[in-house]
């Protein structure tokens, strides 16, 4: 706007940019590989997200198959699906969240706290380590080790004298803590390094000033480390809201099985098995959407908010 | 720091005990399971069976680990994934580094696009069906392509390295290097390249753990035995209990061991998998933790 009313500027400001571009060439051809990643499949897919708003048949394809609104998102939303799988979906990621954010959160100011400097390595090395086991291995080891008769969990149960063993696996009551607790012993210690980063950037003269003033531990805690590490918290807890609906199809596809799959069927799963094992393309597309804009309406929501409570915010 | 301990209060004493307690019952807990894996895949089958293992192997025995020597199809799984994961991390880590650098230079013009392109590309996605419609039409379905391609990118990654290229390489090194007549592609080969040794142990570590670990595109891609990573090997293993151990390829006495190591497979095969990441982990764990303090630093 302002250009017309100054063409001259205008055109030099132009030619700099120009220049600019010009001069810079040999970065733009760096981009230009991974740009195309980038586009091919990340936005490519978010074009052929219209198939959610089509009839997708093979032969007209993504462009061209019948136009037809949101007939897909009222089938979804009417099946007598759509709210159990909601529920699980929210009741698995809710309970990761407020199990595994406090759990790091206490994990790292208690290493925090540890002076002896051995002792501090090896707790971090030994909770980080689990961190790199795959989720196959780890689904494979809960199944060992929850065997009702064979698993270490069935011998306890022996030893108890316990006749029939609880079947944790088998129970759909037991599938969202099996899936939570299995998440934190696995996970806790590679979260709790960010929070020990934060820590560790604490300015030591607050601590000093706190001893003089006679805060017992506890104190500092509560004063200096809580309130340091909010920053930190606020953003993983926007990216975990928004991901509440997109919960880790991995483990739960992996730890279902007819006896649980009543609370272990979440949206992710539903989407998987609908459209590609159905090959239901368009309404698979339709649930994958709704999961997408709910999270993308999430994050700016919990975003906005965060901004205004603390200051603290993602973007 | 003597000094300091004899000034500790009792209420600051009684609560340092409770975080050491608190810290040594995580560390049992954390580790138990594991050593009862790796003690059990030691133990003979019958003892693994009975209960009697607790934390020590009983009747030390190799038959789990031979029963995957004789598992021709584990071995080849296991080649397989050490293939793809030299050949994800080359990839993943190019694609990162050609990113990245460009975007970590000031003043590069439409640099605010790209942002805004990636920062929106990780909090929104097309969902699962177009995404495999895309791989699909693209022909890589069946092929290595379809594992080391599709998910070549890592955008986490990419922001990562553009902090530590931003604070890590000081401007000025690069204005000089301009007025020596170093140009774009030299200066990132010759002197920042060298000097993030650190990030690219990161992305070298993340790009390898997510390739050897991951088994889902393997698992809506791959229809071909053949190219079937480790992971969707152990799947049909450990999780759909799919055991095809033939006794046609076993010598008559280990046939009689072949029940033995029937049950003892599974645990040998957790800890041959797991361990290839472990060995790497304790030399690659001071970059671990910088790479995640680098990407917890917000910009």
């Amino acid at each position: 706007m302002e250009a017309s009313e100054r063409p001259q500027r205008y055109h030099r400001k132009g030619r700099t940019l120009g220049r600019k571009i010009a001069m810079n060439w040999q970065l733009y051809v760096l981009l230009v590989i991974p740009t195309s990643f980038l586009v091919l499949f990340n936005y490519l897919p978010m074009l052929g997200a219209q198939i959610a708003f089509r009839n997708f048949n093979p032969i007209d394809g993504i462009w061209h198959s019948p136009w037809v609104g949101f007939d897909q998102f009222n089938q979804f939303l009417n099946s007598p699906y759509f709210w159990p799988i909601l529920k699980n979906t929210l009741r698995i990621s809710l309970y990761s969240l407020g199990v595994g954010i406090p759990c790091a959160i206490i994990l790292a100011i208690a290493i925090n706290e540890v002076k002896h400097v051995r002792f501090k390595k090896l707790v971090q090395l030994a909770t980080y380590a689990p961190y790199f086991i795959s989720t196959v291995v780890m689904v494979g080891i809960l199944q060992i080790i929850l065997n009702p008769s064979t698993g270490l969990f069935g011998q306890f149960g022996h030893a108890l004298d316990i006749k029939n063993p609880y079947d944790m696996l088998g129970s759909p009551g037991a599938f969202p803590s099996v899936y939570v607790w299995s998440g934190v012993w696995q996970e806790t210690g590679y979260a709790a390094v960010i929070y020990l980063a934060a820590l560790s950037g604490v300015n030591p003269e607050l601590y000093e000033a706190a001893k003089i003033d006679g805060a017992t531990r506890i104190r500092k805690i509560y004063h200096i480390d809580l309130p340091s590490l909010i920053p930190t918290f606020t953003v993983l807890l926007i990216l975990g809201v928004g991901g509440v609906l997109s919960v880790g199809f991995e483990k739960v596809f992996l730890m279902q099985n007819m006896l649980n799959i009543s609370s272990s069927e979440i949206i992710s799963t539903y989407v998987y098995k609908v459209g590609l094992i159905d090959t239901n393309y368009s309404f698979g597309v339709a649930v994958g959407l709704f999961n997408s804009v709910v999270g993308l309406i999430l994050i700016l929501i919990v975003n906005t908010v965060a901004r205004k409570i603390s200051n603290a915010s993602l973007f | 720091m003597q000094k300091a301990i004899i000034r500790e209060s009792l209420p600051d004493r009684i609560f340092l005990l409770f975080i050491y307690l608190m810290l040594i019952l995580i560390l049992i807990s954390v580790a138990y399971p594991l050593i009862f894996v790796i003690s059990s895949s030691f133990s003979s089958s019958s003892a693994v069976i009975g209960g009697k293992v607790w934390l020590w192997p009983v009747n030390p025995t190799l038959n789990g680990y031979e029963a995957i020597y004789n598992y021709p199809e584990i071995l080849k799984g296991f080649l397989n994934s050490v293939f793809y994961t030299v050949l994800a991390v080359l990839i993943t880590v190019s694609l990162t580094v050609l990113m990245a650098f460009p975007l970590s230079r000031p003043n590069l013009p439409g640099k605010g696009i790209w942002m805004y392109a990636l920062l929106f590309a990780m909090i929104f996605n097309g969902g699962l069906i177009p995404f495999y419609l895309v791989v699909r039409d693209l022909h890589m379905i069946n092929t290595i392509w379809s594992l080391l391609i599709p998910g070549g990118l890592n955008i986490f990654s990419v922001l990562v390295a553009k902090t530590f290229f931003q604070n890590g390489i000081p401007g000025e090194l690069y204005d000089s290097a301009q007025v020596d007549g170093c140009n774009d592609f030299r200066f990132l080969g010759i002197i920042a390249l060298p000097l993030s040794k650190p990030i690219l142990a990161v992305l070298v570590l993340w790009a390898a753990v997510g390739q050897w670990n991951s088994y889902f595109n393997a698992m809506i891609f791959l229809n071909n035995p053949d190219l079937f990573p480790l992971q969707l090997i152990l799947r049909k293993i450990l999780i759909l209990n799919n055991v095809e151990m033939t006794s046609m390829t076993l010598s008559p006495e280990l046939l009689l061991k072949f029940e033995d190591m029937k049950n003892l497979l599974k645990y040998a095969l957790i800890v041959i998998t797991s361990v290839p990441m472990l060995l790497l982990y304790p030399f690659a764990q001071k970059y671990f933790v910088q790479g995640a303090m680098i990407g917890s630093i917000k910009g």
